[in-house]
């Protein structure tokens, strides 16, 4: 018999490039490698890399959020 | 050793207890037998959101990983901090990756990524190259995971093998007999004991230091006193672009290491990876977290046990802590070395059944005989990983370890880019895969590492002056051996098919690559068509 047709689906969303941030944002040291200004004691190179985990939680969360498949989909 | 006590019992009442739960979780969430690969080695793939939580973390921050990377800080300063941005850019470069491959795999039931390369194009030989770097890759990883054992024993004062032998056999023991449930449900309890121990060790330890600002001073006045050029508690212009490649390399090849895709096909539905993708970064804060104590080590002027800098953390919370608590450290390190040991040993033996066994032995095999021929070569694995520590030099391992880095992102084109793509020509991976390998182990070989007076496998940091350029510029040698292994495949795919050599046929259709649970598996397509 003939296969049922698949349904139409897709993993494609202007969402996703939010994804480019937190990708993007490490891999950039001249943003982060400096000592002044500190936060708590910790250079900036530390607590803005360790800020970049916010970012990225955010981002993915986002994403997950807006391309979440409804049920019946 | 006797001053130890308090330490040493607390420590051994935590393992056992684990070591009972290891046994008791065969019984767990229960399936009718465990006597397939995908209940034995996959916890019947219907993890949801907070095991797989637990699982994934327990598995990518292994103990050695948090003995290692305060020990770099340690040693070498802000470099060692790589494992901040690697862990935070993992999580975006692979959330839309990864659900492709577990729809996939959940269409065709593979349990590998060697079985998607299989089927995807059509090469027996591609998928068992895959499957050996796999094997190659993970090996080396399981047996550095007794390193971290062997860091927390030493600083308890316990000396000689006998130990590590005995929390091998418990650990083989019952991965054994409960398959991926035993890690499963030992991740909890390691996951809380290091959470409390590191929430208690970032805001106890810097108060009694002075505060942050204080550990940072004296890291830069230790840094400052070596005639090192690129240590410092900030990045030089000598070493930015291996920061940030090692941070990238790592990253892309962390989801090509075979444990780590365990993880994720044991998982219930793509919503629970993607839910994963925005909490796994919380273990990235851990992480970061942990790797300050190396800083703070230095701040407490803590002085390594022989040279082994991976006891500096240990013995940072012994001359921190009061006894007990300290016990309870030790513990969360020790436990934290069996979660990922278990899950990187059944992940090995899945390769060696899936696509050595299966495909080159017994082509008939039923689930039950792929199941027994699993657990018994997860034994083998660790007994291997047992002897690689005991009869060869330590360092043999954390070479091999740098080594698994480099060879395993040399699957990135058939596994990683083949979830998107077919356009590659089996030949031109394979092609692709020798230059890459080549590539990448001639030039570990040639990094030589002045401080510990190695003149080969020193380090990933390969320097652009090697290639003629007038620079001290270094870069991380696997990203290079990738971009080798890339061109050629590039070139030797439009080779392969102006030849007209024949391609492999692809089993796979655009739709499986969106499947999600409840949708219908190939399987049961083929009982609804007639034959």
């Amino acid at each position: 018999m003939t296969e049922s047709p698949p349904p139409v689906r897709s993993d494609r969303s202007p969402w996703n490039w939010l994804l480019i941030l937190p990708f993007a944002l490490p891999l950039l040291p001249f943003l982060f490698n400096a000592d002044e200004p500190r936060l708590l004691g910790l250079p900036l190179f530390y607590w803005l890399q360790l800020a970049y985990i916010a970012v990225g939680v955010t981002s993915t969360t986002v994403v997950y959020r807006m391309t979440r498949r409804r049920s019946g989909r | 050793m006797s001053e130890h006590i308090t330490e040493i019992i607390v420590f051994s009442v935590l393992f056992l207890i684990v070591s009972g739960m290891g046994f008791v979780a065969a019984r767990w969430r229960r399936a009718d037998n465990l006597d397939s690969l995908n209940e034995w080695g996959l916890g019947g793939r219907n993890f949801g959101s907070w095991i797989t939580w637990f699982l994934v973390g327990g598995d990518l921050y292994t103990a050695y990983t948090f003995v290692a990377v305060p020990a770099l800080l340690f040693g070498a300063g802000a470099t060692g901090f790589f494992a901040v941005p690697y862990t935070v850019i993992v999580y975006p470069l692979v959330f839309l990756v990864l659900i492709r491959l577990w729809s996939v795999s959940h269409v065709h039931g593979f349990v590998t990524p060697a079985d998607f390369v299989r089927a995807r194009f059509g090469s027996p030989t591609l998928a068992l190259l895959i499957a050996i770097t796999g094997i190659v890759a993970t090996m080396p990883y399981i047996a550095l995971q007794l390193v971290g054992i062997e860091a927390v024993l030493k600083a308890m004062g316990v000396t000689g093998h006998l130990p590590i032998v005995i929390a091998f056999a418990i650990l083989a023991a019952y991965t054994y007999q409960s398959g991926l449930r035993a890690p499963a449900l030992i991740a909890f309890v390691k996951d809380t004991l290091i959470y409390i121990v590191i929430i208690v060790a970032i805001i106890y330890i810097p108060a009694r230091l002075g505060g942050f600002g204080a550990v940072f001073d004296a890291a830069q006045a230790k840094f400052d006193a070596t005639p090192a050029p690129n240590d410092g508690i900030l990045l030089n212009a000598g070493n930015q672009l291996q920061y940030v490649t090692l941070a990238l390399g790592s990253a892309l090849a962390l989801f090509l290491y075979p444990h780590s895709i365990t993880g994720v096909l044991a998982s219930r539905s793509r919503n629970v990876i993607k839910r994963n993708m925005s909490a796994l970064p919380a273990y990235s804060l851990l992480l970061g977290l942990i790797a300050l104590l190396g800083y703070m080590a230095i701040a407490a002027g803590v002085q390594p046990i022989g040279k082994d800098n991976n006891t500096i953390v240990p013995l940072l919370f012994d001359q921190m802590f009061p006894d007990w608590f300290t016990g309870v450290a030790y513990a969360a390190i020790g436990i934290g070395a069996l979660v990922p040991a278990a899950i990187m040993s059944i992940a090995a033996a899945n390769l060696f059944t899936r696509n050595i066994y299966r495909e080159y032995l017994k082509p008939d095999a039923t689930d039950a005989q792929e199941a027994r021929v699993s657990k018994l070569v997860s034994l083998v694995v660790k007994v291997g990983a047992v002897l690689c520590i005991l009869f060869l030099d330590l360092q043999f391992a954390i070479d091999l370890q740098l080594i698994g880095g480099v060879v395993i992102l040399q699957t990135l084109p058939a596994v990683g880019l083949g979830l998107y793509t077919r356009w590659f020509h089996r030949g031109g991976l394979v092609a692709g895969w020798v230059a890459g390998m080549g590539a990448g182990v001639v030039m570990l070989y040639n990094i030589p590492n002045p401080a510990t007076g190695k003149e080969h496998f020193g380090g990933s940091a390969f320097s652009l002056g090697n290639l003629g350029l007038d620079t001290t510029v270094t870069v991380y040698a696997g990203l290079l051996a990738l971009i080798v292994n890339l061109v050629v495949a590039v070139v030797a795919t439009v080779i392969c098919r102006r030849a007209g050599m024949s391609d492999g046929p692809d089993a796979t259709r655009p739709d499986h690559y969106l499947a999600d649970a409840g949708d219908p598996r190939v399987k049961d397509l083929d009982l609804a068509a007639p034959h």
